[in-house]
């Protein structure tokens, strides 16, 4: 690194951005410890203090769009100082943290008030808002911290945050199994990233991201790659990609907002954020970044396939979650302009995909929490705002101009054409099926949900909107969907080029294809996606599951993948539990039981030879005697010498 | 008032209140427990003092008292507490009133009597302190082997199941550790020019075949106490059966005597020896953590998979001590102080909810937290400090240990790493089995599974939360006076921290 990176000290209202963290933070204090007392007005709380740490969030935006050195520290206290181990409770507030701060804040405020009117009906409305108050203070700590410790703190209390939403109705099996699956296939992608940390301070004596940044160029280019994978490792699982997806899907357990929020518009974001972040260890090395754009595209691919062959509503749009973060991935590992470019849709992903899960949600409203989209058909008519916000979303999600997917996938690909060799024909054209894939199943879950004749299930006589608590986020979040992309397009990445490395030297190579030939491509793929999923879903589908061919099978079944890791870990992880409970208490314990027999059998037996018959005394001493004269003799004559 | 002599005030204090509690009449039980509830207090209040007179930066040894005792074999009460054992002091001034309260009508349901109960609670405070408060080798050696008595008559008298087998099978075990120890206290001695003074023999050079047998003596003491695999399977037993309060007091405290013994006799008096052993103890910690933490995901037992989570801990702890770094050790002392506020609050919260169900089988529950959400509420946090949640004390504890092992040995950092998927698995897993899934019917036949936790038992959670939330984000206090009495240790063997191997943050830092 020929520049070195320097934060400057936080001062005035950027002084005061820990609150972004504690006032969430304590909301969620308050809303746990003061029980049933608070159940009346304990989500407004909730709702107030994440439009307080919005305001906060903007008016310091708007303070660090000001300031020179846009990257400003503050560092709170000694976290953890041990030796020549220097841990800061910090902070640091740049372009990258900005965005994401105005991102978890602004989507996450729209998704609060949806939220109350979503759960009025449920019990624990007041521990759904502490959890999710403990969702976004845990999240503004992972990306506001200033050192890989911090980060790994806001990491884990994400998945804590998670894992309790997820399991929110932990009466029902499948959701406290969900949850538990969510946080141990989370902690996987933990350990990597702990493993990281070591390696950075073994090697830099430092986890603060200045002193790591600054010192990356030192480092050997292995050190640097398996660093890298490691963090990568953390990335997957915290963004579900593969081989750590399988949770994702089955985060969908938890309540609608819940899937807007963390699954979709923020936790998830996480991984993108990490390796964004974290761009000058990833672009030191090569191979690192081909892993990442493998991962990345391999994932969108997958998430696409399975997407097209679910019928729940909320797993097909977690799915294709799981695909647009690959497209994120993607745009990550390519690295150099393209950081900018993920980011981009990172944040219109958040907009669309936030819509359109509160959209689900506001679908299962008014069809008793019905989830299978062969079960609906026709709702365009009975739910307008739902149905006219959801095509946006829809509309963004596919890459139609100009809508905002468009804006901000498009360049994606571009950028993935633009690699040096053979490479950009490989990811390129896998970024463009993958456009494709969307178009045909975010169409077909379009098409099955609103359009179409009715397919309800008897006892739905007549679905209604929902209220306006519900409708008006969707509105909101619709513009966003709308406008979003074209507004962040331009502006975004001139942000953060005063974030080191990210947005920097755009297109160094030539693409193997023109720029327009590749927008006229995408468009065509996603218009040819789009009409096929139309005209073969236009008239309704069977409402039974339907015989089908090996490709289909094998993406309802996940692409096998949950089966290899029954098959891989868990059931010889239970054997193995097994088979070691019963070598401790037979192999080791038996031992230590075997011992003591051994001593009590042993004493028993030398008992006996206390008979108390003088004459059995009289033949031991007479046998001792003997003994002792032949080993007199023995030493006289010297056959021990 | 750093010339008060703290040390030996605070160790006969308890024996005093355990004569007074024990011969208060049995027909009056809940004088007892009133009695011996403030005694706790005052002993802690007198801790606390101790802790502020404590100077962090200042001798290492600190507080020193002595007595004569035995002249002729050179056996003194000397007194003397260091950083690692003021933190240990600390942390039994606070759990022994907790567990008191939490016991209060433990031993109701036993014929025995309760005020000896109460009794035998202090009596084993008062050799806690002892051992760790002593400085002279012969006097720690009494203090170890004394304090089998009343942990011994707990499980014997007042556990559950099989209470006689486990009271036995720890007794025996420990003795015979014990005895390893007195050979090599016997040992010491006699290379050590007849003294037993810990300050005199910690300058005494020793021939390396006799440093090493002294060392195995005292490690394999220690081991068992810890315990370390393969020493382990006295602890499941004694866990399992001992009342919950008791369970607490041994896994939180008592079992912490022998990884104190270890940084505090094994190392700095037979450096050579336990560098020669290192990779040994290593391998014993790492497989600790492994071993056991799957053995804990495959009980049916709270309080055995209390336990087993405990003995994984301790592989943590074991890892950390022979490391010989400065993040490693601190972690390691920390991890004692932490292990023994979050495992003391599990096996608490596991006891108030055996007692509520009349069973430890988590088989016996499933869906409790819809009708105990409290209780379930505080399992979980306890649960979630034993897997090591950043925010949670034990957290910076398992980070200090593993980021400064892998400065020195990756593999084992690495696989000591993998342990924490497994904490996830066997703390998730319990609270799945117990407060999550369809409500079992046949807990709402109990009555006891339908009263929440009361205010008394609030009054013992709460503090324990308290100091392990505040830990978690503010660890200074604590590390600051650990930190100095582990960079002690690591003189005394003569190892310092590894540079970073690219590393110039340091020189651009000073």
């Amino acid at each position: 690194m020929e520049e070195t990176v320097h934060y400057a000290e936080a001062t005035g209202l950027l002084g005061s951005v820990w609150l972004l963290v504690a006032i969430p933070l304590v909301s969620a204090a308050v809303l746990l410890l003061l029980g049933r007392r608070a159940d009346r007005w304990g989500h407004w709380l909730g709702v107030a203090a994440i439009g307080a740490a919005f305001v906060l969030g903007l008016s310091s935006f708007f303070q660090l769009r000001g300031l020179e050195n846009k990257s400003v520290e503050l560092s709170l206290w000694d976290f953890i100082a041990v030796g020549d181990l220097r841990v800061d409770f910090g902070l640091l507030f740049d372009p990258l943290a900005a965005v994401f701060v105005l991102l978890i804040t602004g989507v996450g405020f729209l998704i609060h008030l949806y939220a109350v009117e979503y759960m009025a009906h449920d019990a624990g409305r007041r521990r759904f808002f502490a959890y999710f108050n403990l969702f976004v203070a845990a999240m503004l700590l992972l990306v506001l911290g200033n050192n890989y410790v911090m980060l790994y703190f806001g990491w884990e209390g994400v998945g804590l945050a998670s894992y309790l939403l997820i399991s929110f109705w932990y009466g029902r099996p499948s959701a406290a199994t969900a949850g538990k699956k969510a946080f141990l296939m989370n902690r996987v992608g933990d350990a990597g990233l702990a493993i990281g940390i070591f390696i950075m301070f073994a090697t830099l004596g430092t986890t603060q991201y200045d002193e790591v940044f600054n010192g990356v160029g030192a480092l050997t280019g292995a050190t640097v790659l398996v660093l890298g994978l490691l963090l990568l490792l953390g990335a997957a699982g915290k963004s579900g990609q593969f081989p750590l997806q399988a949770w994702l899907p089955d985060a969908m357990e938890g309540p609608t907002p819940v899937s807007a929020l963390i699954h979709a518009a923020t936790m998830v974001t996480a991984g993108v954020y990490l390796i964004a972040r974290s761009n000058p260890i990833f672009s030191a090395n090569s191979t690192l970044q081909l892993v990442v754009v493998s991962v990345g595209a391999l994932t969108l691919l997958m998430g696409c396939i399975i997407g097209a062959a679910k019928d729940d509503i909320k797993r097909v749009l977690a799915w294709s979650t799981v695909s647009q973060i690959g497209y994120m991935f993607l745009g990550v590992g390519l690295g150099g302009g393209a950081y900018a470019l993920a980011i981009v849709h990172l944040l219109a992903h958040g907009f669309f995909k936030a819509n359109m899960f509160l959209g689900a949600g506001s679908v299962m409203h008014g069809m008793k929490d019905q989830v299978d989209i062969r079960r609906f058909g026709g709702l365009s008519k009975h739910m307008k705002i739902t149905w006219l916000t959801f095509m946006m979303g829809w509309l963004a999600i596919i890459g139609m101009f100009p809508f905002s997917g468009f804006f901000s996938k498009e360049p994606i690909i571009v950028a993935a054409f633009e690699r040096e060799d053979w490479t950009a024909w490989l990811f390129g054209g896998a970024a463009l099926l993958g456009a494709g894939l969307t178009a045909f199943y975010m169409t077909r879950l379009f098409v099955l949900t609103f359009h179409g004749p009715k397919r309800w299930t008897e006892d739905i006589e007549h679905p209604h909107e929902s209220p306006a608590l519900m409708t008006i986020p969707l509105v909101l979040l619709a513009v966003g969907s709308v406008g979003a992309g074209f507004l962040l397009s331009t502006s975004v990445p001139d942000w953060l080029t005063a974030t080191a490395g990210l947005g920097g030297e755009h297109a160094e190579h030539e693409a193997v294809l023109s720029h327009a030939v590749i927008t006229v491509l995408s468009l065509l793929v996603t218009v040819l996606g789009a009409g096929l999923a139309w005209f073969l879903f236009r008239a309704g589908t069977a409402t039974a599951p339907q015989p089908a061919g090996v490709l289909v099978t094998a993406a309802r079944r996940n692409l096998y993948t949950d089966a290899v890791n029954e098959a891989v870990f868990e059931k010889p992880g239970i054997f193995l539990t097994r088979a070691l409970v019963y070598l401790d208490n037979r192999g080791v314990d038996g031992l230590v039981n075997g011992l003591a027999a051994a001593v009590g059998g042993g004493s028993g037996r030398l008992r006996r030879l206390q008979t108390g018959f003088v004459r059995s005394y009289a033949t031991s001493i007479l046998a001792g005697a003997l003994l002792v004269m032949a080993a007199f003799l023995a030493v006289q004559a010297g056959w021990l010498a | 008032m750093s010339n008060f002599p703290f040390l030996s005030v605070l160790t006969v204090a308890p024996l005093v209140g355990a004569l007074v509690v024990a011969f208060l009449p049995r027909h009056r039980p809940e004088l007892a427990k009133q009695v011996a509830f403030v005694w706790s207090l005052l002993v802690l209040v007198l801790s606390v003092v101790m802790w502020v007179s404590f100077k962090a930066g200042g001798d290492r040894f600190q507080f020193r008292e002595s007595y004569s005792w035995i002249p002729n074999w050179g056996v003194n009460f000397t007194f003397a507490a260091d950083g690692i054992a003021l933190v240990m002091l600390m942390l039994i001034a606070v759990l022994v009133p907790l567990v008191i309260l939490a016991s209060w009508h433990d031993a109701e349901s036993s014929k025995r009597s309760v005020p000896v109960y109460f009794a035998l609670l202090l009596v084993l405070e008062c050799t806690m302190i002892g051992v760790f408060a002593a400085a002279d080798v012969f006097l720690f050696y009494v203090f170890f082997e004394v304090m089998l008595v009343p942990m011994y008559f707990l499980i014997g008298s007042y556990g559950g199941h099989q209470r006689q087998y486990a009271a036995v099978k720890f007794f025996l075990y420990s003795l015979v550790g014990g005895l390893f120890m007195l050979a090599a206290v016997i040992g010491l001695w006699v290379v050590g020019g007849k003294t037993f003074d810990w300050q005199a023999l910690s300058q005494v050079d020793i021939s390396t075949g006799t440093e090493r047998w002294l060392f195995l003596g005292f490690f394999l003491a220690f081991a068992i106490k810890a315990p370390f695999f393969p020493f382990h399977t006295w602890l499941p037993d004694a866990g399992g059966a001992a009342p919950a309060g008791a369970a607490a007091l041994l896994v939180g405290v008592l079992d912490k005597v022998g990884t104190f013994g270890i940084l505090r006799y094994c190392l700095p008096l037979f450096p050579e020896a336990s560098k020669w052993f290192a990779p040994w103890a290593l391998a014993l910690g790492v497989i600790g953590i492994v071993y056991a933490a799957l053995l804990a995901v495959g009980q049916n037992d709270l309080k055995r998979l209390v336990s087993y989570t405990s003995i994984a801990h301790f592989g943590f702890i074991g890892v950390g001590i022979f490391a010989f770094t400065t993040q490693a050790g601190t972690g390691a002392v920390l991890y004692m102080l932490n292990h023994g506020l979050a495992t003391g609050l599990l096996f608490l919260v596991v006891g108030m909810l055996i007692a509520r169900r009349g069973s430890a089988l988590i088989s016996d529950f499933g869906g409790a937290g819809k009708l105990v959400p409290v209780l379930a509420g505080v399992l979980f946090f306890a649960g979630l400090a034993s897997l090591a949640l950043p925010g949670t004390a034990p957290f910076i504890s398992e980070f200090l240990v593993l980021i400064g092992t892998f400065t020195v040995n990756k593999p084992v950092a690495v696989i000591a790493t993998l342990g924490i998927i497994l904490a996830a698995a066997y703390v998730l897993w319990m609270v799945q089995r117990t407060t999550q899934g369809t409500l079992n019917p046949a807990l709402t036949e109990v009555d006891g599974m339908r009263r929440d936790l009361n205010l008394r038992e609030k009054v013992v959670v709460a503090p324990l939360i308290a100091l392990i939330v505040l830990l978690g984000f503010y660890p200074k206090p604590v590390t600051d006076v650990i930190n100095p009495a582990v960079q002690a240790t690591m003189d005394d063997i003569g190892r310092t921290d590894p540079a970073p191997s690219v590393g110039t943050v340091q020189e651009a830092r000073r």
